[in-house]
C-alpha cells in the first residue's frame, strides 16, 4: 500500500483491508479483531494462531489476511502472535460509553489495572485519556503483553497505543 | 583435523547447512571465529516473519537456540574462537587459528561459506566521533551486552534495520528522537514503520545528516532537507540534541574468503555488492565450495535457513549420502520456500539479483 | 551505571550480580566477568577508546562485533585488541591506545 512509504494508514484504507470487520460487525459492539495488515509480505502466524479459523492468508503467505468476523470471538491471541505488531481488537459496546481496545505493549512499566493513560493516535499523537482494564500477560503471548483500556466509543478506530502519565 | 563438510559460519545459514547435511550422516565441522554461535540471530529479540517452517512468530533469540539444540542432536562439530583465514586446494583445506596463536589444518571434501555480511558506514563530517556506530552494532550492544550507547538516538536509513532497532531503542528505555532518511520514501515494511510513528516517533524522508557535532564525542546532529538531486536545501537545517547517530545504510557482503580461494564473484547491487557467482544449489564456480545467507545476497535469516538446507542437501548428495532422486525431491521443497520467501513486492530486487548470479553461473 | 539495562521487556531482568574491577588507564572500573571490554567502558561512560595515528582523534565502537577495528585498546600490555568481542577479566590493565600503540621493541 503507497501510504505507508510516506505516512500511517488512514482510516479510509483500513476499511479496505481484507483484514478489517464489515463497519456493521465492530458497531454491534461485540470484541473483534482488526488486521492492519496492508502490505504483502510472507507472514502467516495470524492464520496459524486464530483457534476459531477466523484468519486466512493461503497457500501463498503474501497474501493479505483476511478475517471472517463471524468467527472471530476477540480472544486477542493474534494479537500476540503477529510479529508485526498489526493486530488489535476493538469491542465497540464495552458499556454505556466507551468502546475496549487491546492493543500489543513490549515496553516496561507495564500499567496496572486502573492507571490512567494517555490514548494515542496512528501518528503517535494524543487523542483523549483511557483507563487501563485489564493487562495480560500469558505466556502463549511469548512476552507480547495484551494491554486493553477503555476510550469514548468514538474514538475505538482511531486509537492504537497508550502513554502512561 | 578432518571432516566431510567444513562450514564457515555458525549463524542461520551456517547452522542449517550443518544440520541438514548431518541429518544424512555427513560428518560437519562448524568454525566461527566469535567466542559465540548464532551469527546476528541472538540480536534479534523480535519475532520472525515466514511461515511455520521458518520459524515465523519465533524471536529470533530462540531460534538460535533451537539451532545449537539441533547441531547438538545431529553431532555437528562446532569450533568456536576459531578464525578461517585462508582457503586452499579449491576448498578441501582450510587455515584455521584456535584461540589468539594456536594453527592447524583442517582437511575437508566440501566446504560451505556462510559468512554473512557487514553493516556499511556514512561519510559525513563528524562520522568518527565517539557516539556514531552502526545501527546493528547499537543492537548488538543493547540486546547481546545490556548496555545503550547513550539516552538520545538519531537513527539515519528507514530500512527494516533501522525502523527494528529504533523500536528496541526505545524497548531498552532511550529515547530516538528521529528516523531519517534521504530517499523521498520509506524504505522498510509499513508494519515497522507503523509500531514507531504510533509511539510518536518522527519518520521524517528526504532528510540527510550534515554533521555530527560534539567536542570529543557526539552531543548534536544537524539534519537537513534535500530537494532534486538529493543536494540540501539551504536553510533547512537544524540540529537535533543527540549524544547517538545509528548508520543504518545497507549490509555488504563478506565474500573476502570466497574471492581469496577462486570463486568467481560478480558486482549486484541489487544483492549488496561483491557477491560470488552461484547455481540453484548454492554451488560456486568451484565445485566443493558453496555459498550461502547474505554472504552471497543481503536477505533474512529466513532465506539464510533455506539456502543454508539447499547447500546441505546438495553437499550430502554430492558425497554420496542421498540418492540424487530423494535430493530433488527435497531441494524442490527448499526453492518453493525460497520463491514463496521472496514472492512479495519487497524482494523483486533479490530476485532480480538472484537471476543475475545464475545467468552468471551458467555462461562462465 | 545508567547505561545498563537492568530491566528489559524482552530480555527479563538482568540477573548477573557479582562485578570484578579492571583498570582503565589507571582508574577502576567496575565490570561484569565475561562481558566484552567496551561494553564495561561504555556503561561507565567512558567513549573514547583510542585516538588515531596522524591527527590524534577520538574513536569508539562502530561495529561491535569485532570487523571494523575501531575500538582497538592496548589489554595488559598488547596493543590492538578488539575491545567489542574481549571479554573482560579479573584485574585486566586498559589503556587507551595512541596511534598503532607499542609493540616492543624492534626484532633484531
Amino acid at each position: 500500500m503507497r501510504t505507508l512509504r510516506f505516512n500511517v494508514l488512514s482510516e479510509e484504507e483500513l476499511m479496505e483491508l481484507p483484514g478489517f470487520p464489515s463497519l456493521d460487525v465492530i458497531e454491534k459492539g461485540k470484541p473483534v479483531a482488526v488486521i492492519e495488515c496492508a502490505e504483502k509480505i510472507p507472514c502467516n502466524p495470524c492464520e496459524a494462531c486464530c483457534p476459531q479459523g477466523a484468519i486466512t492468508v493461503g497457500e501463498d503467505i503474501n497474501n493479505l489476511p483476511s478475517l471472517d468476523p463471524y468467527k472471530c470471538t476477540g480472544c486477542g491471541l493474534c494479537i500476540a502472535a503477529c510479529p508485526g505488531l498489526a493486530i488489535f481488537v476493538v469491542r465497540k459496546a464495552y458499556n454505556e460509553s466507551d468502546a475496549l481496545i487491546s492493543i500489543p505493549y513490549e515496553f516496561l512499566p507495564l500499567p496496572e489495572v486502573g492507571e490512567q493513560v494517555e490514548a494515542l493516535d496512528r501518528e503517535g499523537k494524543k487523542t483523549c485519556l483511557a483507563k487501563v482494564a485489564k493487562v495480560r500477560n500469558s505466556k502463549k503471548y511469548d512476552r507480547t503483553p495484551v494491554v486493553s483500556f477503555t476510550v469514548p466509543k468514538e474514538k475505538c478506530m482511531e486509537v492504537r497505543h497508550i502513554r502512561l502519565l | 583435523m578432518e571432516t566431510e563438510l567444513a562450514v564457515i559460519g555458525s549463524g542461520p545459514g551456517g547452522l542449517s547447512a550443518a544440520i541438514e547435511a548431518a541429518k544424512f550422516g555427513v560428518k560437519v565441522a562448524v568454525v566461527d571465529e566469535n567466542p559465540k554461535p548464532g551469527g546476528q540471530l541472538f540480536k534479534q529479540i523480535h519475532k520472525f516473519f515466514g511461515s511455520e517452517k521458518h520459524k515465523a512468530g519465533v524471536r529470533g533469540i530462540d531460534i538460535g537456540n533451537q539451532l545449537l539444540q539441533q547441531c547438538q542432536d545431529f553431532n555437528v562439530d562446532l569450533f568456536l574462537n576459531t578464525e578461517a583465514w585462508a582457503i586452499f586446494d579449491n576448498g578441501k583445506a582450510l587455515g584455521l587459528k584456535r584461540g589468539t596463536d594456536k594453527i592447524e589444518k583442517l582437511s575437508t571434501k566440501k566446504l560451505v561459506l556462510a559468512t554473512g555480511a557487514m553493516e556499511n558506514s556514512l561519510a559525513f563530517p563528524g562520522w568518527t566521533l565517539p557516539g556514531v556506530l552502526g545501527a546493528g552494532g547499537i543492537q548488538t550492544l543493547m540486546n547481546l551486552h545490556r548496555v545503550l550507547p547513550g539516552q538520545r538516538v538519531l537513527i539515519v536509513g528507514t530500512g527494516n534495520v533501522g525502523l527494528i532497532v529504533s523500536y528496541q531503542l526505545i524497548q531498552a528505555g532511550a529515547e530516538v528522537v528521529a528516523v531519517i532518511d534521504i530517499l523521498p520514501k520509506i524504505g522498510g515494511w509499513g508494519v515497522h514503520a507503523s509500531k514507531i510513528r504510533r509511539l510518536g516517533t518522527p519518520i521524517l524522508t528526504f532528510h540527510t545528516v550534515k554533521e555530527a557535532t560534539g567536542n570529543g564525542e557526539v552531543k548534536g546532529a544537524v539534519i537537513a532537507k534535500v530537494g532534486p538531486g538529493y543536494k540540501i536545501i539551504q536553510g533547512t537545517e537544524r540540529e537535533l540534541k543527540v549524544d547517538t547517530i545509528g548508520i543504518a545504510v545497507g549490509l555488504t557482503p563478506m565474500a573476502e574468503l570466497a574471492w581469496s580461494a577462486g570463486c568467481q564473484l560478480a558486482h549486484v547491487p541489487e544483492l549488496g555488492g561483491w557477491v560470488p557467482v552461484h547455481n540453484e544449489r548454492m554451488e560456486t564456480t568451484l565445485k566443493d565450495i558453496y555459498v550461502v545467507g547474505d554472504v552471497c545476497g543481503i536477505g533474512e535469516a529466513s532465506t539464510a535457513m533455506e539456502e543454508g538446507q539447499i547447500s546441505g542437501i546438495a553437499a550430502a548428495e554430492s558425497l554420496g549420502y542421498l540418492k540424487r532422486g530423494k535430493a530433488e525431491e527435497l531441494l524442490e521443497e527448499r526453492r518453493k520456500g525460497l520463491d514463496t520467501l521472496r514472492g512479495g513486492p519487497f524482494a523483486t530486487h533479490t530476485k532480480a539479483g538472484k537471476g543475475k548470479l545464475m545467468k552468471r553461473y551458467y555462461k562462465s | 551505571m545508567g547505561l545498563r539495562i537492568k530491566y528489559h521487556p524482552i530480555l527479563g531482568e538482568d540477573l548477573r550480580k557479582d562485578m570484578i574491577s579492571i583498570e582503565v588507564d589507571g582508574r577502576a572500573i567496575p565490570a561484569y566477568e565475561g562481558e566484552p571490554i567496551a561494553a564495561a567502558l561504555i556503561a561507565s561512560d567512558i567513549k573514547t577508546l583510542r585516538k588515531t595515528k596522524r591527527i590524534g582523534e577520538p574513536r569508539s565502537l562502530f561495529c561491535a562485533r569485532g570487523v571494523c577495528t575501531d575500538c582497538v585498546m592496548t589489554v595488559n600490555g598488547t596493543p590492538n585488541i578488539r575491545t567489542c568481542i574481549t571479554p573482560v577479566e579479573k584485574d585486566m590493565k586498559i589503556e587507551k591506545q595512541e596511534g598503532l600503540g607499542n609493540w616492543g621493541e624492534e626484532p633484531k
